[in-house]
C-alpha cells in the first residue's frame, strides 16, 4: 500500500522551558490540526526519542503522549535508534500504514536536552559507544575530528570547504522561524572559532537543542479526503554499520548511508540525479560530505568540490539543508529525523515560504551514532 | 592485562572481539596480543570538549597494526599531544583511562584500564 504524508508540524527548536511531554504534545497537537485529523481517528502513534530516561527521568512517553493527545486506544510505541530515532520513526510509521495495520498514523519525535551541561549531554550521547571506545573518552565530536582529518588528508580537500557547509546552513536557517539560530556566520568566524576536535572547531558542530516535530501518515487512497496537496513516501531504507567505528575499512565511507540509500532508490525506482532537494544529517560539517557521497550526489572524495562550487546552496542545482540543517536548526536527537521529513514535506507541497525551492522529489538522510544506524527516505509530490 | 585482537578460523582479525566475525559470521577462536607490537597512526584528533571524568584535552588516535598477513585497527588515547598521521606508536599500559565514578556508565559494567599509544 502506498503511503502519504498529509500533515506536518514542528515546535520552535532551541532552549525551551517545556519538558519532554510538553514538547511532544505541542508538535502532536499542531500536527493533528495541520492534517485535519481528529484524535479518535489515529490508529498508531510512534514517538521517536533517544534518551528521555537519561535526560530527565521520564520513561513511557509514548503512552503519556497517547493520553495527552486523546488518541487512546491507539497502539503506541517509542522508537529509539539514537540520533536516527526520527528516521526510524518514519520507517515504523510507514510500515504501519504500508502493511495495512493502521489507516492513520501519527509520528512525533522529540528530545529535551538543554537543562544538562554540554559535558553531561556529550556523555549521555557517548554512552552509545563500545566500552573500548568509551573508556578512552571517545565522544561523537571526537569521531568527527578523526574522520575529518582523514578526509582532508586523503582527498587533499581544503579546510575551508568544511567551513563553507556551516556558512551555507546558517544562511539557510535565517529563513527558518523554527531554527535555533537565525544568525548568519562568515567563513572567518567558523575558521577562528575554538577547537572542539581538531581540525574541527565550534562552528563545525550542531548545538544542543530542545524541540519536537511530527508527521501524519495514511494510505494514499485516503489522503485526498484530507488534502489536495500531500507527499508520497516512495522509497525508504534502513541499514546498520559497525558499532565500533575504527573497524570500518575506510573511515570516510558510511556504509549505512550507502546501503540505506540504495534500498530507498530501488523502492522508489529513482536515481540520485532525480533528487531535487535533500536534508542531510549535518551534526558535524564533515557528515554533509560523507552523506553527499554515500547517497550518490557526488563521487567519493569529491563532495567538497560541489560545496565549493555552490551547487548545494539554496539557488544551486541541488539545494541541501534548506531548513538550515542540524547545524543551524538544532539537533534535538529524536526530533531531528522527523524535522527532516517536515522540511521535505513542506518543500514538496509548496509551503516552505522563503525557503521554497522547485522540487518534486526530496530525500532525507538521518544518521544515528557515527553512521552506526541510518535511515534514508525519499518523498515525492503527489501531482 | 593483554591487548587482545580476536581472530576467526578464516583469518579475519578485529579489535575488540565479537561473538561472530563481522566479516564471515564464524566464531572468533584465537587472540593476538597487540601490547608488544608497534602500530601506525591512521588519523588523530585533540578532543577539547570532553565528558566528565575524561582528561582535557584528550588526544586520540586510530592505529593500525600489521598482524599475520593482515592488519587490525585499534583506537585510544595518545600519551603526547604531539602526534602526526603516519607516526609509529607503541602501546603503554594505564590503570585508569578515565574516572569510572563520574560518567553515565555503571562502573562495574566495563573495564577502565587499557593501553595508550606512545609515539616512538
Amino acid at each position: 500500500m502506498d503511503v502519504a504524508v498529509i500533515g506536518a508540524s514542528m515546535t520552535k527548536f532551541g532552549e525551551r522551558e517545556e519538558w519532554i511531554r510538553g514538547l511532544l504534545s505541542q508538535a502532536g497537537d499542531a500536527c493533528l490540526d495541520d492534517a485535519g485529523v481528529v484524535p479518535g481517528d489515529v490508529e498508531h502513534l510512534y514517538v521517536s526519542n533517544m534518551s528521555s530516561g537519561e535526560f530527565e527521568g521520564q520513561t513511557g512517553i509514548m503512552n503519556a503522549l497517547a493520553h495527552d493527545l486523546g488518541v487512546m486506544p491507539a497502539y503506541s510505541q517509542r522508537v529509539d535508534q539514537t540520533s536516527s530515532s526520527g528516521g526510524a520513526g518514519i520507517y515504523a510509521a510507514w510500515q504501519s500504514v504500508a502493511s495495512g495495520a493502521s489507516d492513520m498514523t501519527l509520528l512525533v519525535g522529540g528530545e529535551k536536552m538543554t537543562h544538562k551541561t554540554t559535558a553531561e549531554a556529550t556523555d549521555i550521547i557517548a554512552s552509545i559507544t563500545h566500552p573500548v571506545e568509551y573508556k578512552h573518552g571517545l565522544t561523537l565530536p571526537s569521531f568527527a575530528g578523526l574522520t575529518a582529518r582523514h578526509y582532508l588528508e586523503k582527498y587533499d580537500a581544503p579546510r575551508e570547504s568544511l567551513a563553507k557547509v556551516a556558512v551555507k546552513n546558517h544562511k539557510n536557517g535565517l529563513d527558518n522561524p523554527h531554527a535555533q539560530f537565525q544568525k548568519e556566520v562568515d567563513l572567518e568566524t567558523v575558521l577562528d572559532s575554538p577547537i572542539i576536535a581538531d581540525p574541527l572547531r565550534l562552528y563545525d558542530f550542531c548545538p544542543i537543542t530542545d524541540g519536537s516535530a511530527a508527521l501524519m501518515l495514511c494510505p494514499v487512497e485516503m489522503a485526498e479526503e484530507y488534502t489536495d496537496d500531500y507527499a508520497v513516501i516512495s522509497g525508504i531504507g534502513g541499514a546498520t554499520d559497525t558499532h565500533v567505528v575504527h573497524e570500518r575499512d575506510d573511515p570516510t565511507v558510511m556504509g549505512g548511508v550507502v546501503d540505506s540509500a540504495a534500498e530507498a532508490y530501488e523502492m522508489a525506482d529513482l536515481d540520485p540525479e532525480d533528487v531535487d532537494v535533500a536534508e542531510l544529517h549535518d551534526m558535524f560539517t564533515i557528515l554533509e560530505f560523507l552523506q553527499m557521497e554515500g547517497v550518490g550526489f557526488a563521487e567519493q572524495g569529491e563532495a567538497w568540490k560541489d560545496v565549493e562550487a555552490g551547487r548545494t546552496e539554496r539557488d544551486g542545482d541541488l539545494p541541501i539543508n534548506t531548513s538550515g540543517g542540524l547545524k543551524s536548526k538544532g539537533h534535538p536527537l529524536g526530533a531531528s529525523g522527523v524535522a527532516q521529513g517536515y522540511e521535505i514535506y513542506k518543500q514538496l507541497v509548496d509551503e516552505a515560504g522563503a525557503r521554497q525551492v522547485e522540487a518534486d522529489v526530496g530525500l532525507a538522510c538521518n544518521v544515528g551514532g557515527f553512521g552506526n544506524c541510518v535511515i534514508t527516505t525519499i518523498m515525492e509530490a503527489n501531482a | 592485562m593483554s591487548f587482545d585482537a580476536h581472530r576467526c578460523p578464516n583469518g579475519h582479525v578485529t579489535y575488540p572481539g565479537h561473538t561472530r566475525c563481522p566479516e564471515c559470521g564464524e566464531h572468533q577462536e584465537t587472540t593476538i596480543d597487540l601490547s608488544e607490537r608497534r602500530g601506525e597512526v591512521i588519523t588523530w584528533t585533540h578532543s577539547t570538549a570532553t565528558p566528565p571524568g575524561v582528561r582535557q584535552p584528550n588526544t586520540l588516535a586510530i592505529v593500525e597494526f600489521e598482524v599475520e598477513e593482515t592488519s587490525v585497527r585499534a583506537i585510544g588515547q595518545v600519551t603526547s599531544d604531539d602526534v602526526e598521521t603516519g607516526d609509529m606508536v607503541e602501546p603503554v599500559y594505564a590503570e585508569e583511562l578515565r574516572d569510572p565514578d563520574i560518567g553515565i556508565k555503571e562502573p562495574a559494567s566495563q573495564e577502565w584500564d587499557g593501553y595508550r599509544f606512545e609515539p616512538v
